[in-house]
């Protein structure tokens, strides 16, 4: 059983929690994640390590409640525990000096990235960090990224923060600018947006890394499910991942195997009780 | 004393028929096939034994369980000794006796089998151990150990490992089990079915282990939460029982489709994950016409398990024929017994998937038999030009697995074979000091028997070594 120590709700939906796994949090690196099982015959829920601190044995996870199984996870108040937690999982983000480099997060994606940032920006990198969300509400972590970027731009859908529109044409600007050009990209959160990203720096041949999250069950290798197209390779993103170079990757066959059990989410989500249902269909959109 | 029956009266007993529960109704739940003996089954067919001298039965069994011996105290009716001597012998009998393959094992060399059938030892040992379970109160209690002070650490909780940690915690040693799943038990516990093994057994195996004080972990990877390294800083000893758990893909067009599954992630799905429970969140794409390609055990357990998951046809594409199936003899009887269509000498080409990503079909080619290859068996060759295709909509590959390497690659000095298997002596020592393997990580995919037979074995070597270091 692993103790919730904290448990904020930054966004609509999105809950920072501070979780006690003293192990986890001795072993893990910028780029891990565990997975989470929050009840006996539920799912197993990949999540990403926000934050960690060694001496406290804790560990930090964003997450966004879309589904039944991340709802029940973010509704376990401080003092509750959660069944099981293993990791960290995944290869560790290679950090390497790139100079200036750009993290860019869209949605809740801005949570699995900034743990990266911050370990880019800790062996010197210079980092820009671009987020975007719908609107201000969606806005997350703003400030704790400003603590080491050199620059926090915000772009939302409707205007409500920073400059109206999407990430991408931030970053656009950015690589216009001779001054502020990336010599590569971070880019995590809707695959959309990560495509979108990947198609923007490719002609510039700027290296550019997403974070992938294909439905997974194991986290070891196991079980294949969490397959994912890489140049011409089958890789799986539980072991082999989940960052990859977002130029190879092939994100049309990810975002299908995505919707794999959309019907059955549907229906699950049909039987939860509509005040939390009509939340989490406003998050999903 | 009762008058011991003459070889001639053992002679005239027929062997005994397995209850089964009826087809139809069987592939509507998920509940045992095989229903077990009554008493009077068990007597009467424990008679049957001739109580050779030689006892071939016993060099059959890969852990020498003392056959006629349980199955004397069995026909005298006398349980509580035929349960001491299985469980002295057998950690987990309740489970070798469901899925051993004895028909090639024990069974295979019983003298009663010269002339008819041979003794049905499965099913004995099943009967003896599920009374044991049963009826803990009129076991024969375990004298405890004396603690060693020795400390071993236990990567893996399949049948290696709970093995291990029985006979280490039975000889004074702390034991901790560490298992990377949120849940006990190897491809017992997510690759076995439930109505092949109940997975209340392996629930009071694990408990029975708990009580005698081994200490059992859930959700740590070794290799990952804790290394290799660590661990042999913080224990005496390692055994290593992490299995071949990597499953090895077909690589052939559309694998990547919807719809496609390893038989990995379709049984862990619907075992450790209890999809087949409608009270759980667990997805699984229930399909209509399913293929599932490979003629082992996982295969056949994939098989079984879509057809009680509502399939109307499920069909086993096979490369050779029946003769050359790796399954159990009884596997394939109850899978045909469910209806299921099997097509032999036909192996997959591509997948073939609609407008939307989902599978739609399985395009196979047609082979034959070829050459005998490396393993003495018939080398499946295409016949050039014949194809066909099958209209499914799940296809699950179950064509084996590999030693995964998440432990191993993080253990550098580890010394593996060229498959990645760990390599080791024949009591199980890797070339580091204090480490030890056993079960699928050494031997590639084998079985529950085998693994158990490599955690007992390795036990007395762990034993040796730690009485010898200080
Ligand atoms: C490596 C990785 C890191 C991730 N990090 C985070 C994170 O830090 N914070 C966060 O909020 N989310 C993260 N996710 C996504 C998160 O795992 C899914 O949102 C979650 O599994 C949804 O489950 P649900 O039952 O609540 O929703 P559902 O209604 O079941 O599903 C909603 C959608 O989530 C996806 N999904 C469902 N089950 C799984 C699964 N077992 N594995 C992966 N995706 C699934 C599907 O696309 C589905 O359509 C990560 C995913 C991966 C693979
Ligand atoms: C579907 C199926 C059906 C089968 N049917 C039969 C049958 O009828 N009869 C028969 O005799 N055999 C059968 N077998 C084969 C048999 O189950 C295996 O040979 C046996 O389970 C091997 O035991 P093991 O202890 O070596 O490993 P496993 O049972 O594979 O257990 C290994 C355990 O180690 C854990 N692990 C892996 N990596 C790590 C890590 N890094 N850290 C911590 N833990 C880790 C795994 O999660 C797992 O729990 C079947 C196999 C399958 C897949
Ligand atoms: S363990 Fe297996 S091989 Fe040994 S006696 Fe029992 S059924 Fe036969
Ligand atoms: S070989 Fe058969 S008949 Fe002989 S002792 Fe063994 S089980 Fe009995
Ligand atoms: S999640 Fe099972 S192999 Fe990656």
């Amino acid at each position: 059983m692993f103790e919730v120590l904290q448990n904020d709700t930054l966004a609509p939906n999105v809950h920072r929690m501070v979780i006690r796994a003293p192990r986890i949090a001795k072993a893990r690196q910028p780029g891990q994640f565990v997975i989470v099982h929050p009840e006996e015959g539920g799912e197993r829920i990949p999540l990403t390590i926000g934050d960690a601190d060694p001496q406290a044995g804790t560990i930090t996870l964003f997450i966004q409640a879309v589904g039944a199984s991340t709802l029940k996870i973010v509704n376990t108040p401080v003092g509750g525990s959660i069944r099981d937690i293993a990791g960290p999982l995944g290869k560790a983000t290679e950090i390497e000096q790139w100079g200036r480099v750009a993290c860019v997060g869209g949605g809740l994606g801005t949570a699995v990235l900034y743990p990266l940032a911050k370990a880019l920006a800790e062996s010197g990198n210079e980092v820009t960090t671009i987020i975007g969300g719908r609107s201000k509400p969606f806005i997350i972590l703003a400030e704790e990224l400003a603590a080491f970027s050199t620059e926090v731009l915000v772009a939302t859908e409707d205007g409500s923060q920073g400059q109206q529109g999407f990430v991408t044409n931030v970053l656009q600007d950015l690589i216009d600018n001779p001054d502020k050009r990336p010599s590569a990209v971070f880019a995590i959160g809707p695959v959309p947006m990560m495509r979108a990203v990947a198609e923007l720096t490719r002609p510039y041949g700027i290296k550019t890394i997403v974070s992938l999250n294909p439905i997974m069950i194991d986290g070891t290798g196991m079980c294949g499910g969490c397959r994912v197209k890489v140049g011409d390779e089958t890789k799986f993103a539980c072991v082999d991942g989940p960052e990859f170079d977002g130029h190879l990757v092939d994100f049309g066959l990810l975002m299908d195997r995505l919707s794999m059990y959309r019907d059955t989410e549907a229906k699950i989500l049909e039987e939860l009780p509509k005040e939390l249902r009509d939340k989490i269909i406003k998050v999903k959109r | 004393m009762k008058r011991q029956m003459t070889p001639k009266e053992r002679m005239a007993i027929d062997r005994v028929k397995m209850p089964e529960q009826d087809p139809q109704r069987r592939i509507g739940n998920f509940e045992e096939v095989n229903q077990g003996l009554n008493e009077e089954q068990a007597i009467r067919e424990a008679q049957r034994c001739l109580l050779c001298k030689n006892r071939p039965c016993v060099a059959g069994c890969p852990v020498r369980v003392r056959i006629p011996e349980f199955i004397a105290a069995l026909a005298e009716g006398d349980l509580p000794e035929a349960a001491r001597i299985l469980l002295a012998d057998n950690t987990l009998p309740a489970v070798c006796g469901r899925v051993c393959p004895q028909e090639s094992q024990c069974e295979k060399v019983c003298v009663r089998g010269n002339k008819g059938a041979p003794v049905a030892i499965g099913y004995l040992e099943r009967f003896v151990a599920d009374w044991a379970l049963a009826h803990p109160e009129k076991l024969h209690k375990e004298s405890q150990p004396t603690p060693t002070g020795k400390k071993v650490a236990i990567v893996g909780s399949g049948p290696a490992g709970l093995t291990m940690a029985g006979e280490l915690a039975r000889k004074g040693h702390g034991v901790t089990l560490f298992e990377a799943l949120h849940d006990t038990g190897g491809v017992l516990r997510y690759g076995i079915p439930e109505f092949r093994l109940p997975k209340r057994i392996v629930d009071i195996e694990v408990k029975r282990l708990k009580d005698l004080g081994v200490n059992i972990e859930c959700n740590v990877v070794v290799g990952k939460t804790l290394t290799l390294d660590e661990l042999r800083e913080e224990f005496d000893a390692v055994f290593i029982g992490n299995g071949a758990g990597l499953p090895i893909m077909l690589n052939i067009d559309g694998e990547n489709l919807k719809g496609v599954y390893s038989a990995n992630e379709y049984l862990t799905r619907v075992n450790l994950m209890a999809a087949w429970r409608n009270d759980v969140p667990t997805p699984i794409i229930h399909g209509k016409h399913v293929a599932v390609i490979g003629g082992g055990n996982t295969a056949m357990d994939a098989v079984r398990t879509s057809r009680r998951l509502g399939a109307e046809q499920s069909i086993i594409v096979y490369r050779r024929t029946e003769a050359e199936m790796p399954a159990r003899i009884e596997e394939i009887h109850h899978a045909k017994e469910e209806g299921i269509e099997f097509i032999l000498l036909a192996a997959p080409v591509k997948i073939l998937g609609d407008e939307n990503g989902w599978v739609k079909g399985l395009l196979c080619q047609r082979m034959e038999l070829g050459e005998p290859d490396a393993s003495g068996r018939r080398r499946p060759v295409p016949i050039e030009g014949e194809t066909f295709t099958l209209d499914v909509d799940v296809v699950v590959n179950a064509i084996g697995t590999r030693a995964n390497p998440l432990l191993t690659a993080t253990a550098p000095d580890l010394k593996l074979n060229k498959w990645g298997n760990i390599e080791t002596d024949e009591h199980g020592a890797t070339n580091l000091p204090g480490v030890f393997a056993g079960g699928d990580i050494v031997r590639g995919g084998a079985t529950v028997i085998l693994a158990m037979g490599d955690g007992k074995s390795s036990a007395q070597a762990i034993d040796a070594y730690l009485s010898q270091k200080n």
